[in-house]
């Protein structure tokens, strides 16, 4: 205990930095994410369903990629820092959102997509006014998903000289210091656990009134 | 108002087409009901109107021009359109959904705000629904709204794609029963799809019946019951119905007694009695100066508050049952026989007393059908 509170002492600024680092990689990563998959979700649903499908399935099979690889596959391209650490992370990313923006926007009830269409609703009108809104909370959860998950794999930038939380694990496993890897770690489990608070919040305050009742 | 020039319609991988050539007029203010039996063709018809749907070949005129010519989102918010679904938005109050097409069309608040009070107040529900969420209402009050929804813009072509078939029976009857009224006041062309021959009946100015993509008959509703073209018709129909034509399409105002025995409610008792006297009845309708109907008055009632009361107003029965002289007897009859009552007032605009249609009426009617108009006279006397 004592161990600990010296290396908090020592640590401390250091600490402080690296959580900021490490949600700004984390945050810019999600927020890619979302520019880049909801529209594409979207678009998704415009094309006849077995493509998109297919689509999923391979952005899927992406996923599956371990993360090392990919932040050593990006390496030669991107070089070292903070840019291919998000982008890697970005990539991570994509699935979920893509997915539930995917799920979320067919399942909106048909007769009300047609109730818009026959009212003079253009494509983009639908979109804006009937199908985002009401697959606002299904899209929400991806997010929320992949920001938990982002969370904890961005201790990898540090792999990539990418900075955040993962330096003071690489540390400790260096350094033979394990205080430095808890110092490490359950800052970037307490940063998720309250990203997946404020964002359930977020969720719930966007869900439309009158559906929050029977979600 | 709405030309349709040898339309056609053919989806790909189909061997038929779905509509074949099919031409037919429509005039401002009518209502045309399309009937058929499922893949008829009547909804493709219909949606080929607002381009939800596009025709093969052929020409769709509104209001002489072309739809095809036009921008087809321009073209759909200027026609109202109203679906079995209903399609209320769910994440919108009820005022915004009958805003819906206003907002499009980029109206301000205020005067958005102001149409939909103005509509609401047309289907008798209170303004505080405004600011409620469709699942807040029942699914007649939320087809209320969806046809609301359709009139905000006041477009002078209505488009209703089998608006009530989701509703129960009841409340099917008052809905059908509230529009024809609302439709006949708003002078809207209505073009209406539907696969159930009693809305037919009750709602259409023509009636359009259609199989297998082309139009088999079209025509009123007395012309398609006197005359079914061919045997398809007359099966669509149904032999019943063909027997009991007669109430089905008859007008109360055809067969009402125009000369009620009315009194005026300043009369006074004596009076009554004496008019009931002389007129052999025992009620009397009560009209103000101006003929508008303000109750009923009978035998009971004066004999009661004979001591008591001087004037019939203050003894009256103020319960206002009565029909209007353009709906159909089928509908009458049905109620009088379930009121029990033995006679009901008629009235016109404003509710002004136009006639009345008692049990007798109605077994003259009954008598006249069965062995025809020309002999009332010369047997009445039997």
């Amino acid at each position: 205990m004592q161990t600990m509170m010296d290396t908090l002492s020592s640590y401390g600024w250091d600490l402080l930095n690296k959580t900021g680092e490490h949600l700004y990689i984390s945050i810019a990563a999600i927020v890619l994410g979302v520019l880049v998959a909801v529209p594409l979700g979207i678009l998704l649903t415009r094309i006849p369903s077995k493509a998109a499908d297919r689509f999923i399935s391979f952005v899927g099979i992406l996923q599956t990629v371990p993360s090392l690889a990919i932040l050593a596959f990006l390496m030669p391209f991107l070089g070292v820092g903070v840019v291919p650490a998000i982008i890697a992370l970005f990539i991570y990313s994509v699935l979920p959102i893509l997915r539930n923006t995917y799920t979320g926007v067919m399942e909106v009830n048909t007769s009300l997509k047609e109730a818009g269409k026959g009212m003079g609703m253009s494509t983009f009108e639908i979109i804006r006014k009937v199908e985002l809104p009401l697959a606002l909370p299904v899209i929400m959860s991806g997010i929320r998903f992949a920001t938990v998950y982002l969370i904890g794999w961005a201790t990898l930038a540090a792999f990539i000289g990418g900075g955040g939380l993962g330096d003071l694990i690489f540390d400790g496993l260096n350094l033979y210091k394990p205080e430095l890897i808890v110092l490490g770690t359950v800052p970037a489990t307490i940063l998720a656990l309250i990203a997946n608070g404020l964002l359930s919040l977020l969720e719930k305050g966007l869900t439309p009134k009158a559906l929050r009742k029977t979600v | 108002m709405l030309e349709f020039k040898d339309v056609t319609k053919q989806f790909e991988g189909n061997d038929y087409p779905s509509v074949h050539k099919l031409n037919l007029k429509v005039e401002r203010g009518e209502f045309v009901v399309f009937i058929g039996p499922s893949g008829c063709g009547k909804t493709t018809t219909m949606k080929m109107i607002n381009r939800l749907i596009e025709p093969s070949s052929g020409e769709i005129l509104v209001d002489g021009v072309n739809v095809l010519k036009q921008n087809a989102v321009q073209l759909r918010r200027s026609i109202g359109y109203v679906i079995q679904q209903i399609g209320l938005m769910p994440h919108m109050t009820v005022g915004e959904n009958i805003s819906l097409v206003g907002s499009l069309l980029k109206w301000n608040k205020e005067k958005q705000q102001e149409r939909a009070k103005e509509l609401i107040s047309l289907v008798d529900l209170p303004e505080e629904y405004l600011t409620r969420y469709p699942h807040e209402l029942s699914g007649g009050q939320q087809q209320r709204i969806g046809v609301l929804r359709a009139l905000a813009v006041n477009p002078p072509l209505i488009l209703m794609d089998e608006p009530f078939g989701a509703l129960d029976p009841i409340t099917r009857d008052s809905l059908q029963e509230e529009f024809k009224k609302l439709q006949r006041e708003m002078d809207k062309t209505i073009v209406f799809v539907t696969h159930d021959m009693d809305e037919a009946i009750k709602l259409a100015d023509k009636i359009v019946i259609m199989n297998k993509g082309e139009i088999v008959q079209a025509g009123t509703p007395d012309d398609i019951l006197r005359h079914p073209a061919n045997e398809f018709v007359e099966d669509f129909i149904g032999k019943d119905r063909l027997l009991e034509s007669r109430p089905e399409v008859t007008r109360v105002e055809q067969i009402m007694n125009p000369n009620p025995i009315t009194i005026e409610e300043e009369s006074s008792l004596k009076e009554a009695i004496q008019k009931m006297h002389a007129k052999r009845v025992d009620s009397l309708l009560v009209v103000d100066e101006s003929g508008i109907l303000k109750g009923y008055v009978d035998i009971e009632m004066i004999d009661s508050n004979y001591k008591k009361k001087n004037q019939v107003y203050e003894v009256m029965d103020t319960a206002k049952y009565a029909v209007d002289k353009n709906s159909l007897l089928r509908d009458t009859m049905y109620r009088m026989l379930r009121r029990g009552s033995s006679y009901v007032p008629v009235v016109a605009e404003n509710n002004k007393l136009a006639g009345i249609v008692t049990r007798a009426t109605l077994a003259d009617m009954v008598y006249n059908t069965i062995w025809g108009d020309e002999t009332t006279e010369g047997s009445a006397i039997e």
